[in-house]
This record gives C-alpha cells, sequence and structure tokens, in this order.
C-alpha cells in the first residue's frame, strides 16, 4: 500500500525583508488513517507544513525544497486544475479560527455545497443535500435550519463543527488541522476533539493534528511528532513519547505540563526562547536552552538516533541513560 | 427583510421634515430682499408692502412656512419671482437634465472604477497598482471646472469634435435620444466622471486588498477554488460597502455638479440654483434645494436598503 503522505528532506525558506528558514530538512511518513500530532511552540514551522503541504505558500517569497507526496502523487510538481482536484478533494484543513476561516457573506450551506459542487460535479440542490448530511455527521442539532445559517449567526464551536463538515465533505484521504481548538472555549475544544476521533474513525481518512498542547496531542494521536526550530526533534508513538521521551525539548515540554503541579510550587517552563530563524541551523539549535548541552552540540547538527522503526531522536545524548530529574 | 423597509421608510419622514425646515431657513438666512430685484428701484413704500404681501412675504416665518410647505404636499412649490414660471416646472425639467448628466457620468465612472480598484487590490504593491493609484489621486485633485475647461479647448476649440455648450443644438434644453444632442452629453459627462472614478478605485482597492489578506480566501483556495471563484466571493464581500460609497457619489453627481453646469452651460439643477441665487428668486432656490436634499435623503435610502439585502451582517430585522 502506498504511504498516505512522505515527505523528504522538505525545506522552506521565506524570503523578503527578512530571510526566514522556516523548515529545516524535515522529512516524515504517515500509513494510511493514521492520526499524528504535530507538537511544538508557536514559529516551530507547523502550520508552515500544513501550508506547504496544500500549496498554500505565496510563491513569489517561498524557496522550496526537498519533495512531498501524498498517496504516490508528488504535491510540488501540481498546478492548475489537478491542483485545484487535489486541494479539498485529496487533502484538506480545518483552519484554527472558523471566524475567520469562513465567508461572512454566504450561507454556511453555500460554502460546503460549494466545494462538493467543485469536486463531485454535482448540482447545487444535491451538493446542498450532502452539506446538510456533513452537518448531521458533525452533529449540529436541527441542522437543516443552520443550513441557511451564515457564520456569524453560528457560536465559535458550531462554526468549527461547520469548518470540519466542509473539509470532510469530499471525503479526503488526509485532513490537516491546524490548532482546531485553540480559538475555542476549553469545554467545546474537548467536544471538538471527541468528534474529530469518532469522525476519523468513521471516514477513515488519516489526520495531522498541529497542536502546542501536549495535552490535546495525547488525546487524539496515536503517533507524535515534535518539532522545533523548523525541524523534527523526536518522532514515535504517543506512548513512547510519554513515557521515554528521549529529546530534553520533549522531556521540557512535557515537564512543563499542568498536570500533578502542587499548589505554590514554580512551574517547570522551559527558559529562553526559540531561535530566530535567520540562517539555516548548523547545530543543535535547541542548544542554548537545553540544560544537558555539550559542547559538541554547539559545534554541529545532531545526529539522528533510531531506537526502534519509526521511532528517531535528533539528539546527541539520546542514547546515554535518562538522568533522574 | 420587509419590516425593515417599512421601519426605515419611517424614518425617513422625520429626516425629510429636517431637511424642509433647514431649506426653508437658509434661504431666509442669506442676505438681499428677493423683492429689490424685481421692483422698479423708484417704487414707494406702500407698492413694495402689496408685493410683499402679494408674496405672502409678510408674515411672520412659521405661517410662511406652514403655507409653503401646506402648497408643497399639493405639489405646488409656487412660482419663479424671476420668470413667473411654476417653480415644480422649472426644477424638474432641470433635475432632469442633472440627472441625465449625473447617471451619464455614473455609467462611465462606475464601472471603470470598480475594475481599476480591483485590479490594484489583486496586485497590490506592483506597478498597476502604483499606476492605478498615482491615476486616481490625480483624478481626485485636479479641479473639475478647470479640466472642463482644458477638454473644451482641446475637443471643442482646437479639434472641433465636440460641442461645448448646452443641452442640445441651438442650446435648446429640450433633450432627445440622438447623436445629436449625445454629443452635447460627452464632455460633461467625462469630466463629471473623473472625480467618482478615483474615489471608487481608491475603496475598491482598499476594500478588496483587505479582504484578500483575510482567512477565508485561503480557506478558499485550500478547498480548491479556483482564482475566478475567489474573485466572486471577494466582490461579493466589498459589494456592500463599495455599493453604499456609489450610491453617495450619485448624490454628489447630482447636487455637486453646479461648476460643471455652469462651465457647459448645461440646463440642469446646479445651472437654475446658481441662477436663483443670482436673482434672488427665493421660491425657486427654496424649491430647488428641497429637491434635490431630498434625493440625497432617497439615494441613503436605497444605499441602506441594498446593503442590508447584500450583506447578511447587518441587521434585517
Amino acid at each position: 500500500m502506498t504511504k498516505l503522505l512522505d515527505i523528504q528532506n522538505l525545506s522552506v525558506k521565506f524570503s523578503g525583508k527578512r530571510n526566514v528558514h522556516a523548515i529545516n530538512d524535515v522529512s516524515l511518513a504517515m500509513e494510511q488513517g493514521e492520526t499524528l500530532a504535530l507538537l511544538g511552540e508557536s514559529g516551530s514551522g507547523k502550520s508552515v507544513t500544513l501550508k506547504a503541504l496544500l500549496g498554500l505558500l505565496p510563491p513569489k517569497r517561498t524557496r522550496i525544497d526537498g519533495s512531498m507526496r501524498v498517496n504516490g502523487t508528488d504535491v510540488l510538481s501540481l498546478r492548475g486544475k489537478a491542483l485545484r482536484k487535489y486541494r479539498g478533494g485529496e487533502v484538506s484543513m480545518v483552519f484554527q479560527e472558523p471566524a475567520l476561516a469562513l465567508d461572512p457573506v454566504y450561507t454556511v450551506g453555500h460554502q460546503i455545497a460549494e466545494s462538493v459542487m467543485r469536486h463531485k460535479g454535482l448540482d447545487k440542490a444535491n451538493a446542498m443535500s450532502v452539506a446538510l448530511d456533513m452537518l448531521d455527521r458533525v452533529r449540529i442539532p436541527s441542522a437543516n435550519r443552520r443550513l441557511h445559517s451564515y457564520p456569524h449567526e453560528l457560536s465559535g464551536g458550531m462554526r468549527q463543527r461547520v469548518m470540519i463538515a466542509l473539509a470532510l465533505a469530499c471525503r479526503p484521504r488526509l485532513l490537516l488541522a491546524d490548532e482546531p481548538t485553540t480559538a475555542l472555549d476549553a469545554t467545546v475544544q474537548i467536544q471538538i476533539l471527541l468528534l474529530l476521533r469518532e469522525l476519523q474513525k468513521e471516514f477513515g481518512m488519516g489526520v495531522i493534528f498541529v497542536t502546542h498542547d501536549i495535552g490535546v496531542a495525547v488525546e487524539i494521536s496515536e503517533r507524535v511528532a515534535v518539532m522545533y526550530a523548523g525541524q523534527i526533534v523526536e518522532e514515535g508513538t504517543t506512548r513512547e513519547i510519554i513515557n521515554d521521551a528521549r529529546h530534553p525539548y520533549t522531556r521540557g515540554l512535557l515537564a512543563a505540563n499542568l498536570h500533578d503541579v502542587a499548589r505554590g510550587t514554580r512551574l517547570n517552563a522551559i527558559p529562553g526562547a526559540p531561535p530566530a530563524l535567520d540562517s539555516a541551523p548548523g547545530a543543535c539549535s535547541f542548544a542554548p536552552r537545553c540544560p544537558i548541552a555539550l559542547p559538541a552540540c554547539r559545534a554541529v547538527l545532531p545526529p539522528v538516533f533510531a531506537p526502534g522503526p519509526r521511532r528517531r531522536v535528533a539528539c546527541l545524548r539520546a542514547t546515554e541513560p535518562i538522568a533522574a530529574e | 427583510m420587509l419590516s425593515y423597509l417599512i421601519r426605515r421608510l419611517i424614518l425617513v419622514l422625520p429626516v425629510a421634515f429636517g431637511v424642509s425646515v433647514i431649506c426653508f431657513l437658509l434661504v431666509q438666512i442669506a442676505p438681499g430682499d428677493p423683492l429689490t430685484a424685481i421692483m422698479p428701484i423708484d417704487a414707494t413704500a406702500e407698492e413694495q408692502a402689496a408685493m410683499r404681501a402679494a408674496y405672502g412675504l409678510d408674515k411672520p416665518l412659521p405661517i410662511q412656512y406652514a403655507v409653503w410647505i401646506g402648497n408643497l404636499v399639493q405639489g405646488d412649490m409656487g412660482k419663479s419671482i424671476a420668470s413667473g414660471r411654476p417653480v415644480a416646472t422649472e426644477v424638474f425639467g432641470a433635475v432632469k437634465n442633472s440627472l441625465l448628466l449625473a447617471a451619464s457620468a455614473a455609467v462611465i465612472a462606475f464601472p471603470i472604477g470598480v475594475f481599476l480598484g480591483f485590479l490594484a487590490g489583486y496586485f497590490q504593491e506592483s506597478w498597476v497598482d502604483r499606476c492605478v493609484t498615482a491615476l486616481s489621486i490625480t483624478g481626485v485633485s485636479v479641479p473639475n471646472y478647470w479640466l472642463g475647461i482644458v477638454l473644451v479647448i482641446i475637443f471643442s476649440v482646437n479639434l472641433g469634435w465636440l460641442p461645448s455648450m448646452g443641452a442640445g443644438p441651438g442650446g435648446s434644453g429640450a433633450w432627445e435620444w440622438d447623436w445629436l444632442h449625445v454629443r452635447h452629453l460627452v464632455l460633461p459627462a467625462v469630466t463629471l466622471a473623473v472625480v467618482p472614478i478615483g474615489i471608487v478605485s481608491r475603496t475598491v482597492r482598499a476594500l478588496s486588498g483587505d479582504i484578500l489578506t483575510q482567512d477565508f480566501v485561503q480557506a478558499l483556495y485550500a478547498k480548491g477554488m479556483s482564482r475566478v471563484d475567489v474573485l466572486r466571493h471577494v466582490a461579493r464581500n466589498a459589494a456592500a460597502t463599495a455599493l453604499s460609497v456609489m450610491g453617495l457619489q450619485l448624490g454628489y453627481l447630482l447636487g455637486g455638479s453646479i461648476l460643471i453646469e455652469t462651465v457647459f452651460n448645461w440646463p440642469g439643477s446646479g445651472f437654475l440654483l446658481s441662477n436663483a441665487i443670482f436673482q434672488r428668486d427665493l421660491p425657486l432656490l427654496q424649491g430647488t434645494i428641497l429637491v434635490l436634499a431630498l434625493f440625497f435623503v432617497a439615494m441613503n435610502l436605497i444605499v441602506d436598503v441594498v446593503q442590508a439585502a447584500i450583506d447578511p451582517r447587518i441587521q434585517r430585522t
């Protein structure tokens, strides 16, 4: 079976007033129907990876190297009609802010139907009934009435459900979810997460779930890839990442979690800030903030250590036994 | 929608009342006695008083207003002091001509303005954008009466292609849809169109540029929409604001073409207004201002209703 996703040595560089090396030599693979969490803080290149996958980066200011294949299709070579068929048909995206990602002057039904008409070649009436069915599937109450609502008439959670219905209407093989719960209330976040998990089982598509919240990543995904400064520093199954994190950055993220923190004690934050990506990194990007960095970490790129199949850590000291904390 | 329409219509009544009061009072504040213009210089005090009584000018202002408005609702706007003809005939004839000129200018200006604005907004920061910006700022800044005179010098005097005066051959005021008349329309309409081209293109550029940076545009591309689809979405988003600007521009074109009508001797409301001012023709002045002001009120009403019809975010209930 072809891999759902196969990214090889992807680099994305933005030029302009300031050059930014947003993605640096990222390789990532996914099997059909897998759920992967892409975990990292703001500016680590998570969203850029998703946008690159849909060909949404501004062509004039962006240089993309490497290759991206979705179901065997070379994404970077797609143009014109083939690209439009791929976007929304093969791969679709749920955006972070549903209030901004929906067109305010069209009804939600129209916006879903528009996509269905384009990809499935249905007429308006049939596309609207597909849209209605999708609203039902994302558990929107009285979907029939909501079909003719405008985005501003819906709550944040409802809008995100619409966004999900829109993304799944044409049965994509891969769903990209760009922090889909960040803009929502905490209680609604859980509902949307559960919904995405159920729909993933129902539709069987692969999901890349971008998040900066390790708790969310654990909740939704089978596998986790941790990004830092445009690179994947650690990858493994969710269980491996939680129980046996090898990269000091991943361990820092886990330690910074609010669970099991005694009242009155200081939170375990990672000191420092991520590096500016003016140039491609020549050494470990995390070394300046790393509690266990060696002089060698600041001199060369860390080797990628693979303790098992589909498990890797980009750290010089990954093989050493973890010091008791 | 219907209830919105009715409420909006009811709201027009107090506005129209206010407009009529202001029209009436403004003319009273203006210096000069209307009678001096038509009375012989050696008229006696008794004769002046008799004339004053004949026009009802001896009564207190509220009574004068009540009489004026009472006649007005019956369709009687009084008689012009200068010409003796009914004000209604004079005003509506002139307004019809002005409307023709304004509509022609709008037909030229709005499509060009919208097109240029979209072009500049889509290719923001490119040379296309800079050209459109330069063009529209020039259009707004150049005094249009000066431009009118320049056009007359080029196309009427030097080239002799187009007439420079009046609305028809021989300076006649009667309009007909044939080339002889239409060629009189060309120069004033083009001159009048320059400012709204600038304003509309600036507005549409800002609107479309702003809309194109919004997240939903990227979301549209992400779901496989083509460039044309995206532009349709952008147009629909920009429509409400763009139309309101165009509606107000049409109002300005109608009332604000005094200078252009004077330059081209166009027998419209602006021309009538300036004559009425110089002759201190009070009833005519009041009538013309009132009709123009009410036209503005109507224009605003139409814009509001159309806006509510296209933009769902505007409260309709």
